[in-house]
């Protein structure tokens, strides 16, 4: 736990989080690994974790019928994921898989909801958070959708 | 300063090698009619390259500094030209004008780290001061290249990049914006890589090229890393014809990117960037 509590303190994205606040954290936090080619998430399931990737890189995809799965975007070290925790109805929306040897910190989203119910002060930190990482992922889409390095004659 | 008639001529120059780089990009080796004249240049700059009876057109310096014997241009078949220049042999004859245009700062930058970001063909310009960068690698700080790519079969200077991200002094990031499941690196913009790559923004220099949306936003990203605008230098590109700063083609507010640019300090175009009748 003393482990746990200081790898997510020194994380950037709890920067300026209360001890108060990171105790409860902690309280919902675990250590998982992933091998190589491993599923980490799968679509339409119930999605009640996020990761702090603390090594490796994670595949975010989703699966096209007849084709296989479509890379959209990867994840690193350093990097949160995930946040279908937080969205009702709470289910996965694509697929995730481990590229390599994966080490994260699990955070037990369905707790997590529970305590930000019951505590909107925290509610609030951690949405504060969330929300720069929605934007930072739509602003990446919106730059991924232009197309920007395109060759203009095909276009 | 040029002579405006010299600066205007053209010198007859032999193909030497044709280089496909990926499906529309290819790199020109081009080599001196006579063997005394060189080519001599800073890393940034560009030529004027004329196909005999079809047209010229401006392109950047993609080759070495410290090598002058030989002249390398990287460009995507985009038009009537490049298309006539893709089709050249080995032993036909180009035109060459210049070297034009202001370079990339690597005195002012010494004894700092430098931060690359370039996407799509935006690396053939950043290649000459990478090669600079290397060749006098004890002047500056942590070398970082940040590089995104369309697809991973979009990604140029394959043979360097291996080289570069061998070396133990130069810390090179790939991305591609789309990837099937075979491709084993980041998917994602470059300017996403931009958050926790290892350089100290108060004493780095941030050079950027690539297509003007991507300097943007990557501007943004540098932004929040702290990075003081007079640090941060973006290699422009607009309709240059005459190279010396006559025509008005590629005039920017109050400058001409041919003779003042390509390469700007951020914090002197921060006006014009933004303005949309520009």
């Amino acid at each position: 736990m003393e482990n746990l509590e200081k790898i997510l303190k020194e994380h950037p994205f709890l920067e300026g989080m209360s001890a108060d606040h990171l105790k409860i954290l902690v309280g919902c936090a675990s250590n998982v690994v992933f091998k190589a080619g491993e599923m980490i998430i799968r679509e339409g399931q119930p999605a009640e974790q996020f990761f702090f990737i603390r090594h490796g890189r994670v595949q975010i995809e989703t699966h096209v019928p007849q084709k296989g799965p479509l890379l959209i975007h990867t994840r690193g070290e350093g990097e949160v994921f995930g946040w279908s925790w937080m969205v009702p109805p709470y289910r996965w929306r694509f697929d995730a898989r481990a590229s390599e040897l994966v080490r994260m910190i699990a955070m037990d989203g369905k707790c997590l909801r529970d305590k930000c119910e019951k505590d909107h002060n925290l509610g609030y930190e951690i949405m504060k958070r969330f929300s720069l990482i929605i934007a930072e992922r739509l602003e990446a889409t919106r730059l991924q959708l232009m197309d920007i390095y395109g060759n203009p004659k095909d276009k | 300063m040029h002579d405006t008639a010299d600066a205007m001529i053209f010198r007859p120059s032999l193909i030497r090698r044709v280089i496909k780089e990926s499906h529309d990009t290819f790199s020109l080796e081009i080599e001196p009619a006579t063997p005394d004249r060189l080519f001599h240049f800073a890393p940034g700059q560009f030529n004027m390259l004329y196909v005999y009876g079809v047209g010229e057109v401006p392109i950047s310096i993609s080759g070495d500094p410290t090598q002058p014997k030989v002249l390398i241009h990287t460009t995507r078949e985009v038009g009537t030209v490049t298309r006539a220049m893709r089709g050249l042999k080995v032993g036909s004859t180009i035109g060459v004008r210049g070297p034009y245009g202001a370079s990339w700062p690597v005195d002012k930058i010494t004894g700092n780290d430098v931060v690359l970001v370039t996407g799509g063909i935006g690396l053939a310009p950043l290649r000459p001061v990478i090669y600079y960068l290397l060749a006098n690698r004890e002047k500056y700080g942590n070398i970082v290249l940040l590089y995104g790519a369309r697809t991973p079969e979009d990604i140029l200077f394959r043979k360097d990049l291996e080289k570069w991200r061998s070396r133990f002094d130069f810390e090179a990031y790939l991305t591609v914006d789309r990837a099937t499941g075979s491709w084993k690196g980041n998917v994602g913009v470059v300017t996403q890589l931009i958050k926790r790559s290892p350089f100290d923004p108060l004493h780095c220099a941030a050079l950027v090229c690539g297509p003007e949306i991507m300097m943007r936003f990557t501007v943004l990203e540098l932004e929040k890393r702290g990075v003081r605008h007079e640090n941060i230098y973006l290699s422009m590109e607009r309709n240059m014809k005459c190279g010396i700063g006559l025509c008005g083609h590629c005039q920017l507010g109050g400058s001409f990117v041919c003779k003042d640019g390509p390469v700007y300090r951020y914090d002197e175009i921060i006006d014009v960037l933004m303005k949309r009748e520009l």
